[in-house]
């Protein structure tokens, strides 16, 4: 083999993992800004223009920080969990398309790392990897709240893991193939969200529950748990949790836009524009970007706005709402495509949105009713 | 390739290591851990046999799914380190039997192979397409369907059972 596919290899792993840490900095800022201006605050504006420099600040004051390893903890593994964390957090981005490709000394460069046939499996399998960091961290601090902590929030990961599942089934049928190039290329005149928007919408719920953030933050449920599976860690080791939980952020919202909001590439009516990625290369993580930055905007509104789910909810949530929908999204989606494909009317093909909405509004009339009947029952 | 063979090498000191690491750790999380690690290597295993689908499979359901339900039930069990119970009379000798009769399995299928000039070779990289995904989607649905249907029957028998175990009787306590 050539050298410089090696050489071409590791350069772009290098700045995607920077691109990572960086993106992991400025979004604590991005979402200490965007909280407190939901809540009519300031906040951090002193380090720097507008607080840019605040990441940084924060970074040398965790690297100083002394770091406490309590004396009945499983030393290995307590040292282990935080990197078993980071790792899957930085290495799911590698099937991730960025952009096209583009000619660099008479190089065809391509935008991703890794161009797997089997890219949606490959997502799916670091995903239930990610779940050992946490779990082993709440054991080996030897701490029941850590442990109680680490317990709850693999539990939830694990319901919340089947629901993705079939939220990647969804994506994998509209595009008709495993190959997140290939999904990418397929939303070309439309995103999935738009035939699957019901799907779409599961999927951005599913990924809140799988990053652990609000309203399903059950790990940092204070009040009853205290830090949950990272109380015992400190200094570095904390700040790795907290990396992690950042970057996980980030990559899922890059993998909810390339599965479900067309990835790279323009909106479909500027197709054919001076817009379009076929012209200009860098346009496509530019678009990337833009789409990744508004879907964490909704996540970060979100933490603003819900308060957190009580536990036993969050799994029948997981359980008897958000599983059976998928399911019934999923057979909506295959049975449609079937249709359309054999009777070659596209009227089947618009029966999957409406269907699919149609089957959300039951299942939200169903929680309603649900909450209602329990509020009813106690007064 | 040599370079596939040190791979092929690295990789089986690794497989050995972990299974003996989880046979022989005192630690029941450390033996799940070290049985993890040997289900990823397997993993890698299938990616260099260009088999990428059963990969991923192998990881997503036997390292993602299995160990980590494993992993719960020692922890909440808290059976991290039982005393070390007293061993079956008949256990050892019986597991010598069959370890000696394993052996001597794959020792005659490895040299009578040999003989028959047939080698053991990786099976056709060609599976490393999406058609072949597709090839073996097909067989699964359509000729394998009675197995495949009975395997998710024996699962959902499983499941039910499980959940009949752990439920409450109406009415009582």
């Amino acid at each position: 083999m050539d050298w410089t596919i090696w050489l071409e290899w590791v350069l772009k792993g290098l700045i995607l993992c920077l691109v990572l840490l960086t993106g992991f900095a400025y979004l604590t800022w991005y979402e200490r800004r965007a909280l407190a201006r939901i809540q009519i605050r300031v906040g951090p504006n002193r380090a720097g223009p507008q607080g840019l420099l605040q990441p940084i600040a924060d970074a040398v004051k965790l690297i100083f920080k002394e770091e406490l390893t309590p004396a009945k903890v499983y030393k290995t593994i307590f040292i282990l969990a935080p990197v078993l964390t980071v790792v899957p957090s930085l290495i799911i981005a590698a099937v991730i398309p960025l952009g096209s490709k583009f000619m660099f000394f008479g190089r065809e460069i391509t935008l991703y790392i890794a161009d797997l046939n089997v890219g949606v499996l490959y997502l799916a399998s670091i995903a239930s990897i990610a779940v050992y960091g946490i779990v082993l961290a709440g054991w080996s601090s030897n701490n029941k709240y850590a442990m109680l902590g680490g317990i709850r929030s693999s539990a939830q990961m694990i319901s919340y893991e089947l629901s993705l599942g079939l939220c990647f089934v969804i994506a994998i049928l509209l595009g008709n193939s495993m190959n997140l190039n290939e999904i990418v290329d397929a939303q070309k005149d439309m995103w999935f969200a738009v035939i699957q928007p019901a799907g779409a919408l599961v999927f951005l719920i599913v990924t809140l529950a799988e990053v652990n953030r609000a309203p399903f933050d059950m790990p940092e449920a204070e009040q009853e748990l205290t830090a949950g599976y990272h109380a015992e860690y400190s200094g570095m080791k904390f700040a790795l949790f907290f990396m992690a939980e950042y970057q996980k952020m980030i990559v899922i919202c890059m993998i909810a836009a390339t599965l479900f909001f067309g990835g790279y590439r323009e909106f479909w009516f500027l197709q054919g524009t001076i817009f379009s990625v076929d012209r200009f290369w860098f346009l496509g993580p530019v678009y990337l970007l833009l789409k990744v930055v508004v879907l964490l905007f909704f996540m970060i509104w979100i933490r603003a706005t819900w308060p957190r789910i009580r536990y036993d909810r969050l799994m029948a949530f997981g359980w008897k709402v958000l599983l059976p929908l998928s399911l019934v999204l999923a057979f909506i989606t295959a049975t449609g495509i079937l249709l359309a494909q054999e009777l070659n009317n596209r009227l089947f093909f618009w029966g999957i949105p409406v269907l699919s909405i149609i089957c959300a509004l039951v299942a939200v009339v169903f929680i309603y009713r649900n909450l209602r009947r329990k509020s009813h029952g106690r007064v | 390739m040599t370079s596939d063979l040190i791979v092929f090498l690295v990789l089986s000191l690794v497989a050995i290591a972990t299974a003996l690491g989880m046979v022989f750790s005192r630690n029941s999380v450390y033996s799940a851990l070290f049985l993890v690690l040997n289900f990823v290597t397997v993993a890698v295993f299938y990616l260099l046999l260009g088999a990428p689908f059963i990969a991923m499979s192998q990881i997503t359901v036997y390292a993602g799914a299995i160990m980590v339900l494993f992993l719960f039930v020692i922890m909440l069990l808290g059976a991290e380190s039982l005393a070390p119970a007293k061993a079956l009379p008949w256990q050892k000798p019986l597991a010598f039997t069959l370890a000696v009769v394993l052996v001597v399995e794959a020792v005659y299928l490895i040299v009578s192979r040999a003989q028959q000039g047939m080698s053991i070779t990786a099976p056709d990289a060609s599976i490393n397409n999406m058609n072949s995904l597709r090839e073996l989607a097909m067989q699964l649905f359509s000729q394998y369907l009675l197995p495949f249907e009975v395997t998710s029957i024996l699962l959902l028998v499983a499941m039910v059972g499980a959940i009949v175990l752990t439920r409450q009787e109406k009415g009582g306590k």
